[in-house]
């Protein structure tokens, strides 16, 4: 279990380092930089004094190995640096924007994973014409483009009948019914697809196991059929699903910056967005760091529920 | 959920089928053609493909002319699609703006292609250090938050459709690899591969011969579900004006972009742009779906519930009426499987019966049926099989006409099972001791605690003495003798009076088999449990029955004592089933194995099904139906010839 947890340890502070340094690299590579960036936002034009005084006391002018391992040092600390256009502390405008992005995120695992898993069961089991309605639900829940259904769903559900808000967050603070509220329209667009993905595997997963040989030869001992998918076939579909949740949870980052941007919704995405357009290289590192902190958190997390489902893992 | 797509294509089962046909590009093509949804799919991406690429000739309107008079006209005969609020044909637009998404998915798909099919086929073919950096590698991609890769990537290059199709391209390679390396790994595992090599075959020629053609179908299957992907995030950060922004054209995802501002006014604009997108994407899936069913050759649907299956048109009876001993009776038991549509008898008119307490073998190549006969009595035949005609009476009752629930008080308790692969008949999730008290609490009414004794006297009974270490166990911790003795504990948790060992000794070492049958023996003769062994090895056929059932291409050849089937076989294919034995040859003589294989039910021949493997076939064996005669009193056989096989001796 110590060799486990060291072994995660370490490829995490690896791949957080690849990361945030690939990163650096990239965003250095654009055309342009903050300097210029602040500069024309004040005024429109500027010296090229000016210019250079201002790199300076961003501290751009320097190589960038030692910017880099000036940002290194400053996480050691607790420090991602200070926004440059705000002049805020990264950490405090990321924690900011965590939970509305969170929020959205795991609701929308939540629903994907009850409302999805069932689906999957369902169907693998029952076949017929329940079975192809599922597919072709999961067909499409994967095809519907996310910020086009976000449209859809503002146009039918917050303009023509006004159900719930069009755009905005509220937290949580302010009392769980506007919180839910404010992010229903968001997560139903992640759903869509977020569920269909979870069916198909799920559905995948149930019918691959109930063709195993232990299902026949738990029947050929007199078990009854409920018996065997409740208890023995759902034990063992739910290795790959758990898997595949994971997966979901790492790929809804990708979906949020959409969908923030669409529903205006003052989360981590919407920030990436903004940051990468602007050149503001502490938030841009800060962003990537939170995500591969989330994306190592959620593969922690799967691999802790695959040792708890898989006998054969846990015993090595 | 855009990332996704592309994230969740490693489904399992998508591994070559061990020993399959290679999966040849025309023969995909030709099953894929039978599919009517596969074939909608197809017809529509090449329409949209043409559309775009002749868009320039074929399109209606040039994509930026206005027409200010009619803004938002909605679809009429002027503008089939209606016009957006410059006045612009919408249609045109489309048709043009498919040119920008499908550049883009091409430009993915070949980084996609290249790096993954290189990679995996490297990784699986040359192994060593050079699939531990590779999967590293493709451990560190995967791990990435790929949006923000996509977002940097396009910082760089702003706007830069091709920079961000190359990313998204290396960011998506590691499935493609992994299925690739996957799938290289098993065929390379195979004989023919090892042959190959031995045979002088370079590496490159061996992967161009053997290898590239058995990965078409699941490459393909990959490749339209990262082309669906790349569609959908092509169109999202056009739609965010990140890639393709509005100003170089209309591209379907800035179409949908500036939809979204009038959406209040016309809010049919939305429906163009998003239907083509939706459309594309699932066509793409659709295809991909279809390319798995094909090549994998697996049907994924459910089997037919047993209600539909049921003992529907049946035979009467025949053959003579069972004797008082018997404790199961088989007459004329004939089993058909429905594939594809056809229905395909694979065992037909099987009679034999079970005295109390009688070890009786069933023996036979593979494919034979013995198996399926089996598994019918216990009314666990595998989908899409079912029994046509004939009965099995046991204990007053008929299993082969009997329903689902009343199978509840058979299996288990009056008829139980052991299989040939123990360990892949247990739950792998679940402890051996969760295993037998389930078993054990199913079949008495017991406490708990009452149940947890009975397990480890079960496992007493089966020569397993430490309770203590085998409960806890889970499968995988057992051997492969421990696990058929624990297989067989479970099956006498119920006192059965029956016990089919269907192959138990095939997947075990030499020296476990002889003491796995020394227990059956043992057991037999303490319990007083008649035993259906199913077996292709003589050797555990002798050591274990009584008498003995020889099956043939779905059925009985011969039926007579163990004693007098190796005296005197009366069946051609019994006889050459013993000369084949390496048991009971001479030492130093060469094996002489029967010619030929065992045809499929589908291909059985007219009259004798042995007839075209057989040494002493006349014209008369293909001529019709062989009925089954009893040259001495106590034995069947279904051979004209056997007069003159005991003449030859």
């Amino acid at each position: 279990m110590f060799r486990q947890v060291a072994r995660w340890l370490a490829s995490s502070v690896i791949l957080l380092f690849l990361i945030t340094a690939l990163t650096f690299v990239l965003a250095s590579m654009a055309p342009g930089d903050a300097a210029k960036a602040i500069l024309s936002s004040q005024s429109g034009s500027y010296t090229a004094q000016q210019y250079q005084q201002t790199r300076r006391a961003l501290g751009i002018d320097q190589p960038l190995p030692v910017q880099y391992w000036h940002w290194l040092d400053g996480v050691l600390h607790g420090s991602l640096g200070t926004d440059l256009f705000s002049s805020q502390p990264v950490t405090q405008e990321l924690n900011a924007r965590l939970g509305p992005s969170l929020s959205i995120i795991l609701a929308t695992v939540i629903v994907s994973g009850v409302v999805g898993v069932s689906l999957g069961i369902v169907s693998a089991l029952r076949g017929g014409a329940l079975g192809r309605l599922v597919d072709v639900v999961s067909l499409a829940g994967l095809a519907l483009p996310n910020f086009w259904l976000a449209l859809v769903l503002v146009e039918l559900l917050a303009v023509k009948v006004q159900v719930f808000p069009a755009t905005g967050y509220v937290p949580l603070g302010a009392g769980p019914g506007p919180w839910l509220r404010s992010i229903a329209l968001p997560v139903l667009t992640l759903s869509a697809g977020a569920v269909a993905f979870v069916a198909k595997q799920t559905r995948d997963s149930v019918s691959e196991v109930m063709s195993r040989e232990f299902v026949v030869m738990l029947r050929a001992r007199g078990l009854s059929r409920r018996s065997v998918v409740l208890k023995h076939a759902l034990r063992n579909a739910a290795i790959p699903v758990v898997t595949v949740v994971g997966l979901l949870l790492v790929s809804l980052l990708g979906g949020t910056v959409l969908i923030e941007d669409v529903f205006s919704i003052p989360g981590l995405g919407q920030q990436a967005v903004t940051a990468a357009g602007s050149h503001d290289l502490p938030v841009i590192e800060g962003v990537a760091f939170y995500f591969t902190v989330i994306v190592v958190l959620a593969n922690l997390l799967v691999d802790l529920s695959y040792r708890l489902l898989n006998p054969r893992v846990r015993g090595s | 959920m855009t990332l996704a797509a592309s994230s969740a294509t490693t489904a399992p089962g998508q591994e070559l089928p061990p020993g399959g046909v290679p999966a040849g590009r025309a023969r995909i093509l030709r099953e894929l053609a039978r599919g009517p949804l596969a074939v909608a799919s197809a017809a529509y991406l090449a329409t949209v493909v043409v559309l775009a690429i002749g868009a320039s000739g074929l399109a209606p309107d040039a994509p930026a002319t206005q027409d200010l008079a009619h803004v938002l006209s909605g679809p009429g005969a002027a503008h089939w699609l209606g016009t957006d609020r410059l006045g612009r044909d919408v249609l045109s637009r489309l048709m043009f703006g498919g040119r920008v998404t499908l550049l883009g998915v091409a430009e993915a798909l070949v980084v996609f292609a290249g790096l993954g099919l290189t990679l995996g086929l490297v990784a699986g073919f040359v192994g060593g250090w050079a699939d531990r950096v590779i999967a590293r590698f493709g451990d560190l991609v995967l791990a990435m938050p790929g949006i923000i890769v996509l977002l940097m990537v396009l910082s760089v290059f702003p706007g830069d459709e091709l920079a961000t199709m190359i990313a998204l391209a290396l960011i998506s390679c590691p499935t493609l690899l992994r299925v690739v390396r996957g799938s290289t790994l098993a065929i390379r595992g195979e004989l023919y591969i090892t042959a190959a090599r031995l045979s002088g075959l370079t590496s490159l020629r061996i992967m161009r011969r053997h290898v590239l053609p058995r990965l078409v179908g699941p490459v393909t299957v990959q490749l339209s579900l990262f082309a669906a992907a790349a569609v959908l995030v092509q169109s999202a950060l056009s739609f965010l004006g990140l890639s393709t922004p509005e100003t170089q054209g209309p591209s379907w995802g800035n179409m949908v972009g500036e939809a979204s501002d009038v959406i209040s006014q016309d809010p049919w604009l939305l429906v163009p742009a998003g239907g083509t997108i939706v459309l594309t994407v699932m066509a793409l899936g659709l295809l991909g779906d279809a390319v798995r069913d094909v090549t994998a050759g697996r049907h994924l649907g459910p089997p037919p519930r047993r209600r539909d299956a049921g003992p529907a048109r049946r035979a009467p009876v025949r053959g003579p009426a069972a004797p008082a001993t018997s404790l199961l009776s088989v007459r004329g038991l004939t089993i058909a499987f429905t594939m594809a549509r056809r229905e395909v008898t694979v065992v037909r008119d099987v009679s034999f019966d079970v005295a109390r307490g009688e070890a009786l073998g069933i023996v036979g190549e593979s494919g034979c049926g013995k198996s399926v006969t089996t598994r019918a009595l216990l009314g666990l035949l595998p989908g899409g099989g079912r029994v046509t005609a004939g009965s099995a009476l046991f204990g007053g009752r008929d299993l082969a006409a009997m329903a689902e629930r009343d199978f509840s008080r058979i299996r288990g308790n009056m008829i139980a099972l052991i299989s040939q692969e123990p360990m892949s008949g247990l739950d792998p999730s679940f402890r051996v001791g969760s295993q037998l008290t389930e078993v054990v609490r199913r079949h008495n009414a017991v406490s708990a605690r009452q149940a947890r004794a009975r397990a480890a006297e079960l496992l007493a009974m089966v020569n397993l003495p430490e309770p203590g270490e085998v409960l806890p166990a889970y499968p995988h911790e057992l051997s492969g003798g421990m696990a058929q003795r624990v297989s067989i504990a479970l099956a006498l948790a119920g006192n059965p009076r029956l016990l089919i060992a269907d192959e138990p000794t095939t997947s075990l070492d030499v020296t476990v088999q002889a003491g796995i049958l020394a227990l059956l023996r043992e057991l037999r003769e303490r319990l007083g449990m008649a035993i259906i062994l199913v077996t292709h090895d003589w050797g555990v056929l002798a050591d274990l029955c009584d008498r003995a059932v020889v099956m043939y291409a779905g059925e009985v050849v011969e039926l007579a004592s163990v004693e007098d089937i190796y005296r005197s076989p009366r069946h051609p294919y019994t006889e050459g089933l013993l000369a084949a034995n390496p048991r009971l040859a001479p030492v130093g003589d060469v094996l002489p194995a029967i010619p030929g294989t065992v045809p499929p039910p589908s291909a059985w021949p007219a009259g004798c099904h042995f007839q075209p493997r057989c040494s002493y076939a006349t014209d008369h064996c293909g001529a019709g139906p062989i009925a089954l005669t009893a040259p001495d009193p106590g034995r069947l056989t279904r051979c004209i010839h056997s007069d003159k096989m005991v003449a030859a001796r």
